[in-house]
């Protein structure tokens, strides 16, 4: 299990290079969804299944889909964009590396845990973790759950408009 | 699995979102790292959760995969329109709102 572990992180890792690398946008997004299906298979690990469903149905499925379309809408030919080894980029490295060392500096360190939940594994596979989901997502949660559908319905009213050619 | 070897992962996809964010000069490019950073965030906080025996950060999960969509379709609208106007997805020739 840790093995595959490893083995998804890895390959996540380099798709995510991939994104990088690749010329064409179909390409790069080509990579992302290689990337988020192994992220799907590290949450299966991890015993959170509703996340990784939703992360391979609403991320791999439906926004990369909406990527994909626009740059079928958009007509690309590859730009031939080339990334030299100017002072810029290397400064852009700099910062990129020095954010990784840094952000893991502080993982690696003594993190101080606040007390600890009522649901611990045995509780979740007693319940289910979509039904606790659920259930919590119904009841403590259920202002925030209300506000998050007026800002869905803000957005895609927000992108019908935008996306219009002329308002009258 | 260890919780540090996951939060490292996460520490990794973040700083590689951010550097796509530096590099490319391609709108659409720059947009797809954006999520990358999100799917970082997103691993770090199932981590967390796990660690603390809490469902908390699942449920923020969820929410942040709405914004996540939600910012997609607004951001890729805006995409739309924009190079509709410039026929261009160079972000260094999106230059009306510089002073």
């Amino acid at each position: 299990m840790l093995l595959t572990f490893y083995i998804l992180g890895t390959v996540s890792v380099l798709s995510a290079l991939g994104v990088l690398v690749c010329r064409s946008p179909v390409y790069s997004a080509m990579s992302l969804v290689c990337s988020f299906f192994c992220l799907g298979g590290i949450y299966i690990l991890m015993n959170v299944e509703f996340v990784a469903v939703i992360q391979i149905l609403v991320y791999a499925g439906a926004i990369l889909v909406l990527f994909l379309f626009v740059i079928m809408l958009l007509n690309i030919v590859p730009t031939g964009e080339s990334v030299r080894f100017n002072l810029p980029v290397l400064i852009a490295f700099g910062i990129a590396v020095g954010l990784f060392a840094q952000i893991s500096g502080l993982f690696l360190g003594d993190i101080q845990f606040g007390p600890k939940d009522v649901y611990t594994a045995e509780a979740i596979s007693e319940e289910g973790s979509i039904g606790l989901i659920g259930r919590l997502l119904y009841g403590e949660f259920v202002l925030p759950f209300e506000a998050i559908s007026i800002l869905l319905l803000v957005a895609v009213i927000g992108a019908v408009i935008i996306g219009k050619r002329r308002l009258n | 699995m260890p919780t540090t070897h996951v939060l490292i992962l996460s520490a990794a996809l973040f700083s590689i979102g951010v550097l796509g964010v530096m590099l490319r000069r391609n709108v659409i490019v720059i947009f797809m790292s954006i999520e990358l950073m999100l799917n970082a965030v997103n691993l770090s906080f199932v981590g967390f959760a796990r660690e603390m025996d809490s469902m908390t950060g699942v449920i923020f999960i969820f929410f942040i995969i709405v914004v996540a969509a939600a910012e997609a379709v607004v951001g890729l609208s805006i995409i739309l329109s924009i190079y509709r106007n410039r026929q261009t997805l160079n972000v260094d020739e999106y230059n009306l709102l510089k002073w």
